[in-house]
């Protein structure tokens, strides 16, 4: 009882370190769950509509980076863009930007994935109708997404669920500076490392509320959108 | 709403424009104390130079430093610090401030680790007893010292009673805690950490177990991109008369954690936690 009383206290309170870690933590994974969709729906859908040679193969790798752990791909981040990596005159290391480039990293396989597996489905339905047209390539796609917008909608929330909880990735690449790259997760690892088992689990609750209020506003965005179809009919 | 603003402001705002920055790379166990909370603020207030400490163990910091992803290193651990600038990594190694190690374990000492009289005596009567010890295992700064202790000691920790968990100093802890275990811990986390329930500090105050911390600047002639005036000048200002009195008023507690030693005359004026344990 006394964690959620702490939990409670510490967003009530708005202390200013607390609000910077909560802001840098939804900056950081929006920014991650936007571009990692951008390129992962089109990409995933394309994969549902398209046919060509490797195409299977593709999707048993993306179906397979979805098990991707965040410490790899951390370190071959990390790797990339060290003084001493291949990218090191860039100077991101222990950035914010690293971090963003870790999480989409991560994500945009889960993104990719579902979102072809949202679209797959709408595609046989549309197939004949989309031959018997004629259509264009690209207009399939973008018909396709669109129609199936609040599935892939679930995608990018599974998507931006993963960056917001993930820990492995921005620990490293971030290195968990105060007031610079310190998010709720790795905050939360920190204060476990300290033994303040309370606040941390508080912090936990905090995330979990955040997680919570993004997605019942996803949900509320997607029952809107059924009823205007619903009326459109 | 209030908060929803707050937060919306923050998301938004762009980066301050930061003057000048350095990275630092240093310990865990610098960094779970609260000193760099209680220093550095000092510093950038008096010459505008932020501090980004990324916080690890000793062994990763030092290759943090090597890849040049840091402009200087503050550490524990003498021997790797040597190498360090002997291999042209890093330049002008200062001495800082120390503490001391502690063996801690369970109230109950079911090893017998308090009566004994030296350090090799308490690692002895803990392997005797095969009573469990939780070993860092991760390559920092206080797990190399305890690999050291127990090679002086001449005891091999092949048993199951020996348990290496390869994390941090407080995961370390954390973990002693929940099994009752034994444990080797440089003081300054120990005393700022907060989950400690039925452990207490057994043995205490040998010169061997002596901690000192030391800071290098990385080398600018290996890595040009390093900002090393202004690591410099936190070197500078950490050894000045300014930093060591702010190191020797830091407290957690009411307990003084770290003492300055930069300045040899002053030492002997400060009052040291590991010196007064040994008298």
């Amino acid at each position: 009882m006394e964690i959620f009383t702490t939990a409670i206290g510490l967003i009530l309170s708005g202390d200013k370190d607390l609000m910077t870690i909560i802001a840098l933590s939804l900056r950081v994974s929006l920014s991650a769950t936007l571009i990692a969709a951008l390129f992962a729906i089109p990409a995933g859908a394309a994969l549902a509509i398209l046919q060509f040679p490797g195409r299977r193969m593709l999707l048993v790798i993306s179906s397979a980076f979805m098990a991707l752990p965040p410490v790899v791909v951390g370190l071959a981040i990390y790797l990339l863009l060290s003084r001493s990596g291949p990218l090191g005159t860039l100077g991101l290391l222990f950035t914010p930007t690293a971090m963003i480039v870790a999480q989409t990293v991560l994500i945009f396989p889960i993104i990719l994935s579902l979102t072809h597996q949202a679209v797959q489905p709408l595609n046989r339905e549309y197939i004949s109708l989309f031959n018997a047209l004629d259509t264009p390539r690209f207009l399939r796609i973008r018909t396709i997404i669109w129609d199936a917008r609040f599935a892939v909608s679930v995608a990018i929330l599974a998507g931006f669920g993963r960056a917001l909880a993930e820990v492995g990735a921005v620990i490293i690449v971030g290195g968990n500076i105060n007031g610079l790259t310190r998010v709720m997760t790795t905050t939360i690892a920190l204060e476990t490392s300290k033994g303040n088992l309370q606040l941390a689990l508080a912090l936990g609750l905090v995330l979990l509320v955040i997680a919570f209020s993004v997605n019942l506003l996803t949900h509320t965005i997607a029952r809107m959108g059924e009823k205007y179809q619903t009326v459109r009919a | 709403m209030k908060f929803l603003s707050l937060l919306a402001a923050l998301m938004f705002a762009t980066t301050a424009a930061a003057d000048t920055s350095i990275t630092l790379a240093s310990t865990t166990s610098t960094q779970n104390s609260g000193l760099y909370e209680f220093l550095l603020p000092k510093f950038t207030a008096e010459t505008g130079i932020t501090v980004h400490v990324v916080a690890v163990g000793t062994g990763q910091a030092i290759k943090i430093a090597q890849n040049g992803d840091a402009d200087a290193l503050l550490v524990h651990h003498r021997a790797s610090e040597d190498a360090f600038v002997a291999n042209g990594y890093g330049i002008e190694r200062r001495d800082v401030m120390y503490n001391d190690y502690v063996i801690i374990g369970p109230k109950s000492d079911p090893a017998d680790v308090g009566t004994s009289k030296t350090t090799t005596q308490a690692l002895n009567t803990i392997h005797a007893a095969q009573s469990l010890f939780i070993s860092r295992g991760d390559d920092s700064g206080t797990h190399k010292k305890e690999r050291e202790l127990w090679t002086a000691a001449e005891i091999a920790t092949n048993g199951t009673w020996y348990r290496e968990i390869g994390a941090g100093m407080g995961a370390a802890l954390n973990m002693a805690a929940a099994t009752d275990a034994y444990l080797m811990s440089d003081r300054g986390t120990w005393l700022s950490f907060g989950n400690t329930q039925n452990l207490t500090i057994l043995f205490q105050g040998e010169s061997q177990l002596r901690n000192p911390y030391g800071l290098i600047l990385v080398n600018p002639e290996i890595h040009p991109h390093a900002d090393t005036a202004s690591a410099r000048r936190l070197a500078d200002w950490i050894t000045s008369p300014t930093g060591q009195q702010a190191i020797a008023e830091f407290r957690v507690e009411n307990k003084q954690l770290f003492c300055p030693n930069a300045q040899p005359e002053q030492d002997s004026k400060a009052f040291c936690p590991s010196d007064s344990a040994q008298n």
